[in-house]
């Protein structure tokens, strides 16, 4: 599988991720991320004619954790949510490119549950949020296969595009 | 009957990056099946080994779950569109491990020598 493309997300939003993982807590919270695919020149390879795949993040969609039998450590946005996070992302040009979701006192780690019920090509931002103070922010994206799931690096860019 | 399938982005890089495949059917369970020929490599992220649709995967005809009409036998006229929605789910640990790990916290306060297994408590964490 080829190397997966860097994820860029603004520090602001990448807060506002951090931000509703600590207003949940000590349930999880989940949004969907809007954004889009592009290839870029980074000012390293300039003039060099190299592009480098990256996935923006340009707008966040908060939904709210549809599990009440379980929140604190378990998700679920309804097929509805989903269909609302497109109309969202459509209504800008953009695409719903991944998901965000937090583990209330557990490292930013996708679990076996979270594998079993993801799709490839989503990113899957995870945020660690301990004691009500959001920790460690990771992404994922799950293997062509299903097999496990391969970390995507995270790059916090005022600007995402170049 | 020809029934448009619509496929959402994810999985595209499984079926020659297109949106939509057309195919004759009479059922949903038909056109999926086509599908899933058509473009093998779709398969697995709709299915289980066991040929069931994944519990995550929704499936409509012209806005309607099939989950209440006919599920996979539900019948497709000329013209229907059937589209493949995720629900998306997840969560930390599985609930079995979370008790076991809330309990070692438990256990740690309370133990003068709990402290020695921070490394055992780091794997339970695991």
């Amino acid at each position: 599988m080829a190397a997966a493309a860097a994820l860029w997300i603004s520090g602001h939003l990448a807060e506002k991720i951090r931000a509703h993982g600590a207003e949940t807590y000590p349930h999880e919270c989940c949004g969907a991320l809007l954004g889009r695919d592009s290839s870029v020149v980074l000012e390293s390879d300039r003039g060099k004619g190299a592009v480098t795949p990256v996935r923006e993040i340009l707008q966040l969609f908060p939904l709210v954790n549809r599990r009440d039998d379980s929140p604190r450590n378990r998700f679920s946005m309804t097929a509805e949510d989903v269909g609302a996070a497109e109309k969202a992302a459509g209504e800008q040009g953009l695409e719903v490119v991944g998901w965000y979701h937090s583990h209330p006192d557990h490292p930013a780690r996708p679990s076996e549950y979270d594998r079993d019920h993801a799709w490839p090509w989503y990113s899957y931002i995870i945020v660690s949020v301990q004691n009500g103070a959001p920790q460690d922010m990771t992404s994922w994206r799950l293997t062509d296969d299903r097999g496990e799931f391969s970390a995507e690096g995270i790059e916090i860019r005022h600007r995402a595009a170049v | 009957m020809t029934v448009k399938v619509m496929i959402p982005s994810p999985l595209r890089p499984y079926a020659g990056k297109r949106d939509s495949a057309e195919f004759s059917a009479r059922t949903v369970g038909e056109a999926l099946g086509h599908l899933t020929t058509e473009f093998a490599e779709l398969r697995k992220h709709l299915f289980t080994e066991e040929g069931k649709l994944r519990s995550f995967v929704n499936v409509y005809v012209n806005d309607e779950d099939i989950r209440y009409l006919a599920k996979e036998n539900t019948p497709t006229k000329d013209g229907d569109t059937i589209s493949i929605i995720p629900s998306i789910a997840g969560g930390c640990i599985q609930r079995r491990r979370l008790e076991l790990w809330q309990g070692w916290d438990k256990v740690r306060e309370e133990s003068p020598i709990a402290n020695l297994s921070s490394e055992s408590n780091q794997n339970l964490k695991e």
